[in-house]
């Protein structure tokens, strides 16, 4: 019961990175039907970010928290700037293309993000990110069941992370706009909506997240690298499928499904399909039974009628 | 219209073609009178994350071909060094070695680095029998000695294929003899990352923990590029092993271990010379403590024999550092150019019979090289198999034992 438990509080925290990957996938694909396969590298540009802010902006001796906050701050930065010049640069000149054009695009963007920061970050691969949040430092959640502080954080800012989102999109302006946006662009656009502001939007919407979830990955991890996006990108993506992409709590519950079912997988899959080698395989499967099942994922794409 | 239009499309067409065929017809100049100048190879890769050690790999051959240079090891022969990035890639291995096998100047190649890579380098080379010598290939199929762990007959699949380099089937038991017998381990947990590196070290370290006496528990793996290694670490926690054997590089070991003593696992996890690495423990930090590794060869700086290929590689001012593989390839190198020195002196000066010559006189090799005596099996393999164990201790890897297996 202990093992369940705490292998639970793992997949929890697993699952909260890949949820907050997510977001910036399914908000993209919500309101522009486009898979922005780029956006696990903003994720690892918001890693880098504050991992730049930290050794050479900030000054020696800088507080925790603040120096936390302000890393966060230049991960974001890092991230949305990211974001918005894919947007303008690769992505809108595009919009009317066939679908595939942009796809492609998506993934020359990936590519062309993760050389980047590998030529030109001075250090060698996985760089080493300071461990501010000490992660020897464990919380007990009863009879042996524990989690470190970083790992904590992650749930914690994540939870934070996917509330204030779901608000924003339900009741501000320009998250009511949005979701206008997604039901039907043109109507959208009829009633006074600039549409391009808002898909605008939702590119910094995902990249603040990303930013999130990527100095949380090097706060809990110690390390990042160039190709960290890849593999959370993946996972996420397909967490938000499982949701039902495009449906913003959707992506959420996909990616705590995925990062519990992962390590259940690992913990109590039947041999010989037991271990860390099947549990991408048993997530894979879950993802198929749930499309089978339920084509457009747990929680349905909001499938407005579209000519 | 029509024409001006295909002369600005075939122009630039035309000179990239001149340019690119420049480049495959270069050093044919000169085999007529006094100097010649052949080309030893480097396959290694020179940039990515592994540069570094690719980087140590070229200028250890560098080195030795300026040495030769300079003592003209070779009559009326200059060398030269035509240096490849594989970027750690079997593909982009296979198309260098193409192209160093199209230059009728090649004569040897030292590399590569990864055994992944050499799989798909060593049927090219050895296609047009140019002598090939590793500094570290350490996967067992490049010389077939899979089959010695089931009682087959060994045979030789790349007949120009060497390397100066111990081997994964003792790697893994010369570690599994020292966590057992010196440490006195008894439960042991086996983790590997599936690549052919990682599970073979892993499978032969089980194999001999067995052998020795130790519980061996059920072998979990993980993904490369993995770095949440929590499920894993909570299941084996329950099992209570007191030895954990990683099979995999340092960039997910390093994350396996912090995580195992963070979450509670407190034991010492052990490696291949894929963990011996100073990044390990930058990432690891304090939780390296105590961790081991197995490296193919002695430190370089423990032996007598390599005092003077350090100077010599400290006075080049080179970027990167001789370690792990600098001095094995300054051996490698020594060995296609004393080859090359007989082939020559036999009247062999091109084409392919200087290959065949060179990589018959690299099978008899024989010489006293600075990581230890250099001569080659039938197979292709070292006779001298050194291997070293190090432990971490205050943030740095130490020798604790260096020795060969089974002996």
């Amino acid at each position: 019961m202990q093992t369940f438990l705490q292998q639970l509080v793992n997949g929890v925290v697993l699952g909260a990175t890949y949820g907050l990957v997510a977001l910036g996938y399914t908000m993209v694909y919500g309101i522009v039907q486009l898979i922005n396969f780029a956006h696990g590298e903003i994720y690892m540009l918001g890693g880098f970010g504050a991992l730049f802010t930290y050794t050479v902006l900030l000054p020696g001796g800088t507080p925790v928290v603040l120096a936390l906050v302000l890393m966060l701050l230049g991960g974001m930065v890092v991230s949305i700037t990211a974001a918005l010049l894919m947007e303008r640069f690769a992505y809108r000149p595009l919009r009317g293309a066939p679908r595939l054009a942009p796809l492609i695009t998506a993934l020359g963007v990936s590519i062309f993000l993760q050389e980047l920061v590998r030529n030109f970050y001075p250090a060698k691969s996985p760089r080493p990110f300071p461990q501010l949040v000490d992660p020897s430092h464990q919380f007990s959640l009863g009879a042996s069941v524990e989690i470190s502080a970083p790992r904590l954080l992650t749930v914690v800012v994540a939870v934070i992370g996917m509330v204030a989102l779901s608000t924003f999109v339900r009741r501000s302006r320009t998250g009511r706009a949005m979701q206008a946006t997604a039901q039907d662009p043109d109507t959208a656009r009829l009633m006074g909506i600039d549409t391009d502001r808002i898909i605008v939007t939702a590119f910094v919407l995902g990249a603040a997240l990303a930013a999130v979830s990527g100095l949380a990955s090097g706060l809990q991890f110690g390390t990042v690298d160039p190709r960290m996006g890849f593999l959370t990108g993946v996972k996420a993506f397909t967490a938000a499928v499982l949701g039902g992409i495009g449906n913003i709590s959707g992506a959420v519950l996909g990616g705590f499904t995925l990062g519990i079912v992962e390590v259940m997988a690992t913990q109590y899959a039947p041999d010989p399909f037991s271990g860390g080698a099947w549990k991408d395989a048993w997530a894979f499967v879950v993802l198929i039974l749930v499309l089978v099942f339920r084509p457009s994922g747990l929680l349905g794409e909001r499938v407005a009628a579209r000519a | 219209m029509q024409a001006p239009r295909l002369v600005r499309v075939a122009a630039p067409l035309i000179i990239g073609a001149l340019v690119l065929s420049a480049c495959g017809s270069k050093s044919e100049s000169g085999s007529g009178s006094g100097n010649i100048t052949l080309t030893l190879g480097v396959i290694a890769p020179l940039s990515g994350d592994l540069s570094a050690v690719g980087n140590g790999i070229k200028n250890g051959v560098e080195l030795a071909i300026k040495q030769a240079n300079e003592n003209k090891t070779i009559k009326g022969v200059t060398l030269k060094l035509d240096a490849e990035d594989d970027t750690a890639k079997a593909e982009v291995g296979a198309q260098v070695a193409a192209k160093l096998v199209a230059d009728s100047s090649v004569i040897g190649v030292v590399g590569p680095l990864n055994s992944s890579v050499a799989k798909s380098t060593a049927p090219v080379l050895s296609q047009a029998n140019i002598a090939s010598i590793s500094p570290s290939n350490s996967n067992v199929d490049l010389t077939n000695r899979g089959v010695l762990a089931t009682g087959g007959t060994q045979t030789r699949p790349y007949k120009s294929y060497f390397r100066v380099c111990a081997t994964d089937d003792i790697q893994g038991p010369f570690a599994a003899d020292y966590a057992v017998k010196d440490l006195g381990k008894k439960t042991i947990a086996i983790v590997h990352d599936k690549k052919a590196y990682g599970q073979g070290l892993a499978e032969a370290f089980a194999k001999q923990a067995k052998a020795d006496g130790a519980t061996v528990l059920p072998t979990e793996t993980i993904n490369p590029g993995d770095k949440d290694f929590s499920a894993i670490v909570t299941k084996l926690k329950a099992a209570k092993p007191d030895f954990l054997f990683y099979g995999g590089e340092y960039p997910e070991a390093s994350l396996l271990t912090k995580q195992m003593k963070a979450g509670g696992l407190n034991i010492p996890l052990m490696g291949g010379d894929g963990v011996d690495a100073a990044e390990y423990i930058k990432i690891a930090g304090a939780s390296a403590n105590g961790d081991l590794a197995t490296a193919l060869g002695a430190p370089t700086d423990s032996l007598a024999s390599a005092k003077q290929f350090l100077t010599d590689y400290k006075a080049a001012a080179y970027a990167d550092p001789a370690d792990p593989y600098g001095a094995a390839s300054y051996d490698a190198a020594n060995a296609i150019i004393k080859a090359l020195a007989k082939a020559v002196g036999d009247g062999k000066k091109s084409g392919q019979a200087v290959r065949d010559e060179v990589t018959k006189e690299v099978q008899d090799s024989d010489f006293e090289g600075v990581t230890g005596k250099i001569s080659f099996d039938q197979f292709g393999d070292t006779n001298t198999k050194i291997l070293t164990v190090y432990s971490v201790k205050d943030g740095k890897f130490v020798a604790a034992k260096s020795g060969t297996f089974g002996g």
